[in-house]
């Protein structure tokens, strides 16, 4: 029974579709976190992917791009993404912020054999072992922004450091990153909940252990809570900071204000990148939103480039997920960080800078670019990935 | 031994959000029989409202006042209009409804403010740290909040053991009806509750404003650990939401801080690491559940 409905409905389905394929545009679902402390991350990937997609248009082809809010709950999104698939006929999917999100969502999709795009989370999870040829990352493998950031604190040659990130897959892969390339010794290591937003137990832990510095992962909200909080406790210019981009990105620095100033950031983007790409970028979002762009904004803007190219090669053919892999795989398409392709493992292999904080002519704090930390980094995971 | 004498204080600070929280959300169950899960909404409302004003007047004051009128109004307000329908239906009715109330007022936040987290600046003359405890400088900001959540119990104590509102409210949470039947009038005794309630929400969420980002959501999740409280510290008792926030306060903030360590002694650092973090976040709940097993109704429990 249940069989020759799905057969019937397939058929139905599939009729107008095929006549319809040049003239319909192409449905993205872009679920996302909209509310909480994420909320304003899910808001600049899904502004900058709007800005792309100016027109109605990604690569020439027409698109349809249906946005909803996962609160960062797993179930939530998986529940939007799967109604997505069913009665929206979605087959190509983006959006997602938070790790534990995607690794909810992500296998639903990919059974279905629709597509995946990553703007931002890249969990350990789906990078090796268990890649699929449908599911792309274009921001990173989690492991490797804190990478860089282990590899930043060997340059600033600090010996013993203090780790804390909240205990979900990415805050995990933060703390595995770091330890891989930090060569110096981990004197504490604290995981914080994900929706804590008070750390004065963890600051009276890391006074006690007096490292030479402290790294944390603390995206969005969490990051801008912990750092007034470490400057309250009197730590911001005892102890030095090594961040990775998520946890000092630019809105956390307006808030955080001058107690960031002289924390050291790696990076894959930064809005003084010397591009063209970029300086048309940063010009077209401040001039749309009024806010500077965020790395994830840059991430957002990146995946729609991305989308936009394979959509273009392939002729908008998003049923035939074989044919649209090989539009995407090439990444045809000019990324604001410079470079960018993609590896083994359909994450990017790309370059890390070391930026700073610093208070600039005009008295305006910002992230300045100063030195390249990692070249040509793809991840850890992509050996034992086998496509 | 220092460490451990700031993490007690660390722990009393959060108690004390917790209590002012836990305070309104029992009396209104207490009196009114209602489960409030929009009770972190008008925490929200007053985080909002006071970074907000704090950001456009400067003054610290004016907007922790005006963070708690605002949610004093919202919560009556919304006492008047839609809670009060609810008080005969059965508990699921009311949770269905005030978890409408929660998606309403997140949502209403994102349009008014934005989704962008809000920042609210420690006032000059709460910013710095005191050093009492050698070695340790102790924000004078969390001491400050401390000594508001103590002032705050003190206030309450004097307004429910010693005024006739008071008598009021102790009388229609033990017996409801007979209350009613002597001929006050219950209806207007119910919106004062709520926007007391209401008021101590948002006086705890212009005060955490500038420790934490002002964003929406924020209320939803101190309010696990807010029911949680006044379920330890049993349903209706002011009493047993204070004790209630003192041990779930400090509970969460000594299982966070040592845990961790204490199991390093037993297992490998990696592991007790991650383990730690888990067991410590389920901390309260472990908590709950024993106080449960032990005194079924909470340490203090109200009558109903």
């Amino acid at each position: 029974m249940a069989l020759t409905r799905r057969a019937a409905l397939a058929s139905a389905l599939a009729m107008p579709m095929v006549a319809r394929a040049q003239a319909a545009p192409v449905k993205i679902g872009l679920v996302t976190t909209l509310s909480g402390p994420g909320g304003y991350l899910g808001a600049d990937i899904r502004d900058a992917f709007m800005l792309a997609a100016d027109g109605g248009k990604l690569g020439g082809v027409p698109v349809q791009v249906l946005v909803e809010d996962d609160g960062l709950k797993p179930a939530q999104a998986k529940q939007t993404v799967n109604r997505f698939l069913k009665s929206e006929g979605v087959r190509l999917f983006t959006g997602v912020v938070f790790s534990n999100v995607l690794e909810a969502v992500a296998p639903d999709v990919l059974d279905d054999g629709a597509i995946y795009v990553s703007p931002n989370a890249g969990p350990s999870s789906l990078a090796g072992k268990n890649c699929n040829a449908n599911y792309y990352v274009v921001s990173w493998q989690n492991d490797t922004l804190h990478e860089s950031a282990g590899e930043n604190a060997n340059r600033l040659g600090y010996k013993k450091m203090f780790l804390l990130a909240p205990n979900y897959p990415a805050g995990k892969d933060a703390i595995t990153g770091f330890k891989r390339f930090f060569k110096g010794e981990v004197v504490g290591e604290s995981y914080t909940k994900l929706d804590q937003t008070d750390y004065a137990p963890e600051m009276a832990n890391i006074r006690a252990a007096n490292p030479d510095a402290v790294f944390q992962f603390h995206p969005g909200g969490l990051g801008i809570a912990f750092i007034r909080q470490y400057q309250q406790a009197g730590l911001v210019g005892k102890i030095p900071m090594v961040l990775a981009a998520p946890s000092l990105d630019s809105t956390i620095l307006g808030a955080v204000g001058d107690a960031a100033i002289g924390m050291d950031v790696t990076s894959h983007w930064n809005s003084d990148f010397d591009n063209a790409a970029n300086k048309t970028f940063v010009a077209a979002f401040v001039a749309k939103y009024q806010r500077l762009p965020t790395v994830y904004a840059s991430q957002g803007y990146d995946t729609a480039l991305a989308i936009g190219a394979a959509l273009q090669d392939s002729g908008g053919n998003v049923k035939d997920p074989t044919t649209f892999r090989k539009a995407m795989l090439p990444a045809n398409f000019q990324s604001v960080r410079g470079k960018f392709k993609f590896g083994p493992n359909q994450h990017p292999v790309q370059d890390w800078f070391g930026l700073r904080v610093e208070k600039g002519g005009d008295g305006k704090l910002a992230l300045v670019t100063k030195t390249r930390v990692l070249t040509d980094r793809g991840d850890a995971y992509s050996e034992t990935c086998k496509i | 031994m220092t460490l451990l004498a700031e993490q007690l204080l660390n722990g009393l600070q959060y108690g004390v959000t917790l209590f002012l929280l836990a305070a309104g959300l029992t009396l209104v169950f207490g009196i009114m029989g209602l489960i409030n899960l929009a009770h972190g909404s008008l925490y929200m409302v007053g985080a909002f409202v006071a970074a907000r004003t704090q950001a456009g007047s400067g003054s610290f004051l004016l907007a922790v006042g005006a963070g708690m009128a605002v949610a004093a109004l919202v919560g009556m307000l919304m006492e008047v209009t839609i809670l009060r329908r609810l008080y005969l239906r059965d508990h699921l009715d009311q949770v269905l409804a005030t978890f409408g109330l929660i998606l309403f007022f997140n949502e209403a936040m994102a349009m008014i403010f934005g989704r962008q987290p809000m920042m609210a600046a420690i006032p000059d003359f709460l910013s710095g740290s005191v050093t009492f405890i050698p070695g340790v400088p102790y924000p004078i900001y969390r001491l400050a909040i401390i000594a508001v959540g103590a002032a705050v119990a003190a206030i309450l104590y004097g307004l429910i053991v010693h005024t006739r509102i008071g008598m009021l409210v102790r009388a229609g949470a033990a017996h409801r009806d007979m209350v009613r039947a002597l001929g006050v009038r219950i209806g207007v005794l119910y919106t004062l509750v709520f926007g007391l309630g209401a008021l101590l929400a948002g006086l705890a969420g212009a005060m955490v404003g500038p420790l934490l980002s002002v964003q929406v959501g924020m209320g939803d999740r101190i309010l696990i650990s807010t029911f949680v409280v006044i379920v330890i510290g049993g349903l209706g008792s002011i009493r047993g939401a204070l004790a209630g926030a003192m041990l779930v306060g400090m509970v969460d903030t000594l299982a966070r801080a040592y845990l961790p360590a204490v199991l390093k002694l037993m297992m490998a650092a990696s592991d007790a690491d991650g383990f730690g973090a888990g067991l410590s976040s389920m901390a309260s709940m472990m908590l709950m559940a024993v106080v449960l097993i032990i005194r079924p109704r909470g340490l203090f429990p109200g009558h109903g």
